[in-house]
């Protein structure tokens, strides 16, 4: 067995182990030095998520954080030197966790925080001005077959809880939850210029913007929103696409010759 | 026919490089105030791989302040120690970041972070012999050829010593830089942690180094532990005001190098930008002391 090897399953290692050849030059045990680059890995690791899941955190606190973050790194340790793509499956982790099952809405609000992330660090994409949209959307002869492009650091999130509210309500350390999360919510997540910003959005429009995303033309995209939701309103999702820049691209679908 | 290995001790020293000033490392929560107040700081360095996202605010500013200052490109993630091959996506990607930025320097670790599949986000030791040696200086060679330029190779900080090491490190280093060209990132915080680590003469150890090689010179702070004998164990954290005894070896070795391009690091437990500020001038004073 090389010495990287050995040296990296004991870091993982869920019991304190020492890899062998190892010493210290005045005779110390090597464990206890060895303890130092262990607690490097996890506790760097341990705060990234942290950092990364504050609303999590907050949620159950920061003991049980740390102690639910310590197990998915050893489970699931970075396979990337990429530290902010780290932890995307966290939310998926949360799911299975039995001990976090008390707070049923804990992974969506992990999932929430992880499309914050991802929409900060996405490329950057002109969006069109308003003027030029609203002018494209009127003047247009075949509405319909519109395909509309958006931001690359927009995404959305359904959920039967409501995560947008429980999110909101937990921006600060001292966040007194009286709200009522047991009601199904949407978000939309994007980033207007350099801000990241989260709404809240009925299921409707969930369907509506996926859909939009996967290249379909307005008019299908208006139907399977309404066959999700009988209140979808087209012109108050629109206005809040357009109102955020979230549109980059207006063009007609082409026709598929016959 | 053989291809001779290019000499980049020449394209370094002819390379413009970074000025010989005091820098610091560039926070994300400095952007904006960098930004207003375009504060006298000779560079600013930051971590590659915190850049290696599509778009955003990251690139952004950094974008922003490029245009003002000159930029180190330090690496923490390469793993040039590592017993496997290099990531070539990882040098894609650094070729990608320095083709944008175009960084008065790049540099990476003496130590491995990788194994496998696994990312293990801390510089680890290395055994010092003939193997680990030749594939250092492969993997060095490789990472000059790629980038098309020579990098900086920063002498670690450690804990632990391994028994099949038949190479002092000084010596491993030094060989390093002979036979790949590459240039020293003299880390004078990570000399001394590892010299009280492992009971060394830190002084001794700068002067067992080729010190017409240092590009850039490091400075940070450390925390101090205990190991099992109650000995201190000193732990290159990044999170503490540079120490007088590092000062001290600082401007000892200024003495011998003149003038170097030298960082202030602080990664946890960021201040306010003033008292890095305070920090750089400092270092600056130094500098001024040997200028020619």
């Amino acid at each position: 067995m090389s010495i990287q090897h050995e040296f990296a399953q004991a870091l993982l290692a869920p019991d304190a182990v020492c890899p062998e050849g190892v010493f210290s030059s005045n005779g110390a045990d090597p464990a206890s030095r060895f303890a130092v680059y262990r607690n490097n890995v996890h506790s760097s690791l341990n705060d990234g998520l942290a950092a990364a899941y504050p609303v999590v955190r907050r949620l159950v606190g920061d003991e049980f954080f740390h102690a639910m973050a310590g197990l998915y790194v050893q489970a699931y340790p970075p396979t990337t030197p990429l530290i902010s793509e780290y932890g995307s499956s966290l939310a998926d982790f949360i799911q299975g966790f039995e001990p976090a099952s008390s707070v049923p809405y804990l992974a969506d609000i992990a999932r929430l925080e992880r499309l914050r992330v991802r929409a900060y660090h996405a490329a950057d994409r002109q969006a069109l001005d308003q003027p030029s949209v609203l002018q494209q959307l009127q003047g247009a002869e075949q509405l319909g077959h519109l395909r509309v492009q958006l931001h690359p650091s927009l995404a959305t999130l359904n959920s039967p809880y409501a995560i947008v509210a429980v999110w909101a309500a937990h921006q600060t350390e001292d966040a007194i939850a009286t709200l009522n999360p047991w009601h199904a919510q949407g978000a939309l997540v994007l980033r207007q210029g350099l801000a990241v910003k989260v709404f809240a959005i009925d299921s409707g429009s969930v369907i509506f913007i996926n859909r939009l995303k996967q290249g379909a033309g307005l008019e299908a995209a208006v139907a399977n929103a309404l066959e999700a939701s009988a209140e979808f309103d087209l012109h108050q999702c629109l206005k809040l696409l357009i109102s955020h820049d979230a549109i980059t691209h207006l063009h007609l679908e082409r026709k598929v010759s016959p | 026919m053989m291809t001779p290995t290019p000499d980049y001790t020449i394209s370094l020293a002819q390379a413009p490089g970074l000025p010989l000033r005091a820098g610091l490392g560039l926070k994300t929560e400095h952007f904006t105030q960098v930004l207003e107040t375009c504060p006298d700081i000779g560079f600013f360095e930051v971590h590659a791989e915190n850049y290696m996202v599509a778009g955003g605010p990251f690139h952004h500013y950094l974008g922003l302040i490029r245009a003002q200052y000159p930029l180190s490109l330090h690496g923490v993630g390469l793993s040039i120690g590592g017993e496997g091959p290099l990531d070539r996506e990882h040098l894609a990607r650094l070729v990608t970041l320095i083709e944008r930025y175009q960084p008065q320097s790049f540099s990476e670790h003496l130590a491995w972070s990788s194994h496998g599949p696994v990312f293990l986000n801390d510089l680890l030791p290395l055994a010092y012999d003939a193997s680990t040696l030749s594939r250092v200086c492969d993997h060095v060679d490789q990472v000059q050829s790629t980038l098309k330029r020579p990098m900086l190779l920063e002498n670690p900080s450690t804990y632990l010593q391994f028994q099949r090491s038949t190479l002092d490190e000084t010596d491993f280093i030094g060989e390093i830089i002979r036979r790949t060209g590459c240039g020293l990132l003299l880390d004078i915080n990570n000399v001394y942690v590892s010299c009280i680590n492992h009971q060394r003469d830190p002084l001794a150890y700068i002067n067992a180094l080729p010190l017409r090689a240092v590009g850039e010179i490091h400075l940070a702070g450390f925390a101090e532990d205990t190991d099992s004998l109650g000995d201190r164990l000193l732990i290159d954290d990044h999170g503490a005001p540079i120490d007088n005894a590092v000062w001290q070896l600082y401007e000892q070795v200024l003495t011998r190098t003149g003038p170097v391009a030298t960082l202030i690091e602080r990664d946890n437990h960021v201040p306010a930008f003033s008292v890095l500020q305070a920090e750089a001038r400092q270092a600056q004073w130094y500098l001024s002391q040997v200028a020619r």
